[in-house]
């Protein structure tokens, strides 16, 4: 097992702008809750190419979890040509999945913000306002593309359905 | 390197076996979860490992091929049994006054730091610390002999959830740090998925169930369906569970690439659940077997 042992030398900026967490009663397992926080991370931006993740004995001793599990997220990230290992400093960011930019992120939650305001004074709870939009997307995207229909409910064999 | 290997290993206690044919091959760095009813064989196997007893018929090495109970073992080997064995009457700075003289190898410098990081002072007596610093305190002694496998007997059954949870930080920083390999007998199996990443089950003196956690659960699948269509031949059920028309079965692949039965819904299992079916499992006749056990 080879796993950073340097946190002593770490300065200031070394800290990762990431910090995990865990829903144990999710039923998702602990890794892939790891991989699905730093794509989230990276989706909204709040990652960027070389920042580095969170060192494995950081995540350890914070969240009381199996390194191996922490190995085997970063190596997945790694597979996803999302994050690479540098030996002895860490795991760094090097893909992005930002579909936008920061500014239009901005602008796009701005005006999601005026929208659910209107839900809510219809009478809409956050159960209500989570269906509907899911619902829609699922709609919307159907009807782009109707060859994908079904194709995000199908889950892989390795994954099954857990997410 | 095994870390444990055993082969038709067995442990009698007068008339009755406590442990009987037990074949493993652990290999290190893992965190191996030991569960199993009381009474199962869990302390049994766990006090062979260490040295403590003899086993009654076959073999058992430690740290790669070392004979259990052999100098060379017991200096790599450190042991936390359930009763956090402490001198209560004696000072911290005496437990580890003693620990020191006691072992060939013994880290003082690191027990003081992690003492210190924990708040632990010195002088306080062992018998006054609270429940989470005396299992700190009898992690530290055992850390501090640098061991290469740290064997633990149910260490957290008397802990407060949150000294629950720093005891086994601790636990899983030093496997993180030093690379060691732990295995650790406890009955929270919530507390499994994130902890371990090895299994070893134990009922009625004998192992059901070992292997990586990612691969037992490869291996493992909940069919939903109707009886008469779901087509699981082939495949050994270990808990069925059948409701009016619907069928809820936990059923082992014969491997992980084998493909799944069709003419009903299949779905992955988490640990907790895997182990519970394990658990509950009733050891039945060859006929009850193949059909299942319904309820």
């Amino acid at each position: 097992m080879s796993i950073d042992k340097e946190l002593s030398e770490a300065s200031l900026e070394d800290v990762s702008p990431l910090a995990f967490h865990l829903d144990p009663s999710s039923g998702v397992p602990t890794y892939l809750q790891l991989v699905q926080q730093v794509e989230h991370a990276l989706r909204l931006g709040l990652l960027k190419p070389g920042d580095r993740l969170p060192k494995v004995r950081e995540v350890v001793a914070d969240l009381a979890i199996n390194p191996n599990t922490v190995l085997k997220a970063y190596r997945e990230l790694e597979q996803k040509n999302l994050a690479s290992g540098r030996p002895g400093q860490g795991t760094f960011v090097n893909g992005s999945l930002a579909q936008a930019t920061l500014p239009a992120l901005t602008t796009l939650r701005r005006s999601l913000r005026v929208w659910l305001t209107d839900a809510e004074a219809a009478g809409l709870d956050e159960d209500g306002i989570v269906a509907l939009v899911t619902s829609t997307l699922r709609d919307f995207t159907d009807r782009r593309d109707p060859d994908r229909v079904g194709s995000l409910a199908r889950p892989s064999r390795k994954a099954g359905g857990l997410a | 390197m095994n870390i444990i290997e055993t082969s038709g290993l067995g442990r009698r206690y007068g008339s009755s076996w406590a442990l009987s044919e037990c074949t493993l091959a652990i290999p290190e760095g893992h965190l191996v979860a030991l569960v199993g009813p009381n009474g199962a064989g869990k302390s049994t196997l766990l006090n062979l490992v260490v040295g403590l007893t003899a086993p009654s018929v076959g073999e058992l090495t430690v740290l790669g091929g070392v004979p259990a109970g052999s100098p060379a073992a017991l200096d790599g080997i450190a042991f936390v049994a359930q009763d956090m064995p402490l001198y209560r009457h004696l000072s911290v700075a005496d437990m580890l006054h003693l620990t020191r003289n006691l072992n060939r190898r013994f880290d003082t410098s690191l027990a003081r730091r992690r003492l210190a990081d924990l708040g632990i002072s010195d002088k306080r007596r062992a018998g006054k610390l609270s429940g989470g610093q005396q299992a700190q305190l009898a992690l530290t002694l055992a850390l501090a002999r640098h061991p290469r496998l740290l064997v633990l007997d149910e260490p957290t059954a008397p802990l407060d959830p949150l000294a629950r949870h720093d005891f086994m930080a601790s636990v899983l920083t030093a496997m993180a740090d030093d690379g060691i390999s732990v295995i650790l007998s406890s009955h929270l199996l919530a507390e499994l998925e994130r902890v371990a990443d090895y299994l070893v089950l134990i009922s009625r003196g004998r192992v059901r169930l070992d292997g990586t956690i990612d691969e037992l659960l490869d291996l493992h699948r909940l069919l939903t369906g109707r009886p008469d269509t779901c087509a699981e031949a082939g495949y050994s059920i270990i808990e069925s569970v059948t409701s009016g028309a619907q069928m809820h079965r936990l059923v082992r692949l014969p491997s992980t690439d084998a493909p799944l039965p069709a003419g009903c819904e299949s779905r992955p299992v988490g640990i907790e659940e895997l182990t519970l079916a394990y658990l509950r499992e009733v050891p039945a006749p060859p006929l009850a077997a193949l059909t299942g056990v319904s309820r």
